[in-house]
């Protein structure tokens, strides 16, 4: 394999249950050590195109491979260089920590310093302490330190945040800088726009199914969806215009002398950006079943 | 694309490509790994320790007091109750800490997202099945153990001197314990989540108990069910237990009258080929698509 191919290449995907297609055609690609962010509402597909890509599922149909493998058949020695973290884990754990980081890593040839990673994940304190007895955003750290322990070269993460306070959640986007620092090459599903948008180089959005955008984060939607939006209030009738000269707008406003009222300049957020995407897919969706 | 990777972070050694015998060496080194991070874990689990790794000491000693006034052998050769019950007790802690132990523990795994996350890590299932079954050893000599040394300390049980019963005992019991363990991964596929398990399998291990001379004297049973019993393992792994602890004059009281080790050594291997063979076809780290 030379180092140019893309780490992960899916092309058509698509995955049945009966007549029901949870994914439908998705086609994206993941270069070495990008990060690649796949968002989308609950049940749109995240985590069953994660889980195919990890081995989980069968595909129904499409290419697919991660390493230059076959997920579907994917052996111990490509697992090996594959860290996974799934989007749910419950384990009693009746073992520590670091037991627990000890014992997993001694299942990869080239694995990471125990300590390290559990420094890394935030967990100095409680390293002697049963996992069961942990709160579930420590948990959740245990789920990502076991995630990276195998010195991983291809890193899945699925709503690894979820349950996390914001000062765990900047020291978690702390440790995937570093690991993307260090080549790792990473798809992340995330509910979060501001986790796609701190971590990820490019970013898919799926709904039903379908990869309906796809781009660097800061192009999703479109330069369009970027235009920014000018409100003001005239005789108490809200109005609304996207202009690319706002300056230029706010100016003929003021050109009889009057201050408008509720006058605002808004550049759409990622979130903002995103939600549009999302409900103009409904919206077509709904057009398409109606006819 | 050739086979091997040329980035800074791919210095792995290729597992599957490595030769047969470091292969079968790898399986084994995870696998003791696996057996320690076992047994730690059962120990740490109270209900477990209780349920199966207990049960026969407390089982014997419910036994021994409450027909501690009765005569289980006759006048001229006198059997107290708990020399009567102790092969039964050990045959019990075949089953608990093999097969209900392994079916429940196993279950659970599945259910919890454990298994879920072997699958996603190069450990072999190999080395996951040397660690339960190295498990199940353990705990299962430790437990053995107990019960010998309560019912010879507390209860006075006279143990055999003779070192031939002491090696029919060991491989009676390496062969009973593998069996149940085996047939206990074979069963774990059966509960549907991991909730149920204990409500699936304790009721299974129960009958066969009862059935199989532990807690019923299985001369006492009718010739019928004797027969019914006689086509599960349980059975044969009691009655070997016996012949190593009972007087010989119990001989008579057997099937066809006689402790019979080569039918035992036969049904309780045949049950474990059958268990390997199930755990072969059925065993999945997951249900892929449910």
């Amino acid at each position: 394999m030379n180092t140019t191919a893309p780490v992960v290449q899916v092309e058509n995907l698509r995955k049945t249950y009966g007549s029901f297609a949870a994914v439908d055609s998705v086609s994206f690609e993941i270069q070495r050590g990008e990060t690649f962010a796949l968002l989308g509402p609950n049940g749109a597909g995240k985590s069953t195109t994660i889980e195919i890509l990890e081995g989980y599922r069968d595909r129904t149909s499409g290419h697919a491979t991660v390493l230059g493998v076959d997920p579907g058949k994917g052996g111990l020695d490509w697992k090996a260089r594959l860290g996974i973290v799934l989007q749910s884990t419950g384990e009693s754990g009746n073992v520590t920590v670091r037991e627990q980081l000890a014992h997993f890593a001694g299942y990869y040839p080239n694995p990471r310093n125990v300590d390290e990673v559990i420094n890394a994940v935030g967990l100095d304190e409680k390293a002697g302490t049963l996992i069961r007895k942990l709160s579930g955003g420590q948990r959740r750290r245990v789920d990502v330190a076991l995630g990276i322990i195998g010195n991983p070269e291809m890193l899945f993460l699925d709503e690894p945040t979820t349950g996390f306070d914001p000062e765990a959640r900047q020291q978690f986007w702390q440790l995937i800088r570093s690991l993307k620092s260090d080549g790792t090459t990473i798809l992340l599903t995330t509910h979060y726009l501001d986790e796609a948008a701190q971590l990820g180089d490019r970013a898919g959005v799926i709904a039903g199914g379908k990869m309906i955008d796809i781009g660097a984060i800061d192009e999703l939607g479109g330069a369009e969806a970027r235009v920014p939006i000018v409100r003001w209030r005239e005789g108490g009738v809200r109005h609304e215009e996207r202009t690319h000269t706002p300056g230029a707008l706010v100016a003929s406003l003021m050109a009889d002398g009057a201050e408008p009222s509720g006058l605002e300049i808004i550049r759409p957020s990622l979130e903002d950006i995103y939600l549009q995407l999302v409900a103009d897919h409904a919206t077509a969706r709904e057009v398409e079943n109606a006819r | 694309m050739s086979t091997t990777t040329s980035t800074p972070t791919a210095a792995l050694a290729p597992i599957t490509k490595s030769s047969v015998g470091s292969r079968l060496g790898r399986n084994l080194t995870l696998g003791l790994s696996r057996t320690k991070y076992e047994v730690r874990a059962y120990f740490r689990q109270g209900d477990s320790v209780f349920f199966t790794f207990l049960f026969p000491v407390v089982m014997l000693t419910i036994f021994a007091v409450a027909f501690s006034e009765q005569n289980f052998g006759t006048e001229a050769e006198p059997l107290t109750a708990a020399a009567f019950y102790l092969p039964g007790m050990l045959a019990a802690g075949l089953l608990l800490s093999g097969l209900q132990n392994m079916a429940i523990d196993i279950a659970m795994e599945r259910s919890d997202g454990t298994l879920k996350r072997f699958a996603g890590t190069p450990l072999p299932v190999m080395s996951y099945f040397i660690g339960k079954i190295g498990q199940v050893f353990v705990t299962g000599v430790l437990q053995a153990t107990l019960v010998l040394l309560v019912a010879g300390v507390a209860f006075g049980v006279e143990l055999p001197s003779e070192p031939s019963k002491w090696l029919t005992f060991a491989w009676v019991f390496v062969l009973g314990v593998t069996t149940s363990a085996v047939l206990g991964i074979a069963l774990s596929a059966l509960p549907r989540s991991g909730k149920s398990a204990t409500a699936v399998v304790i009721p299974i291990a129960l009958v066969l108990q009862f059935i199989s001379g532990v807690y019923l004297g299985f001369s006492m049973l009718p010739t019928w069910l004797q027969n019914f019993a006689s086509a599960f393992p349980l059975k044969w792994m009691a009655q070997g237990m016996r012949e190593v602890f009972l007087p010989a004059s119990f001989e008579v009281l057997e099937q066809s009258e006689s402790w019979n080790l080569p039918g035992v050594a036969i049904a309780t291997g045949l049950w474990l080929v059958v268990g390997l063979i199930v755990t072969r076809i059925t065993f999945r780290w997951i249900r892929k698509d449910s």
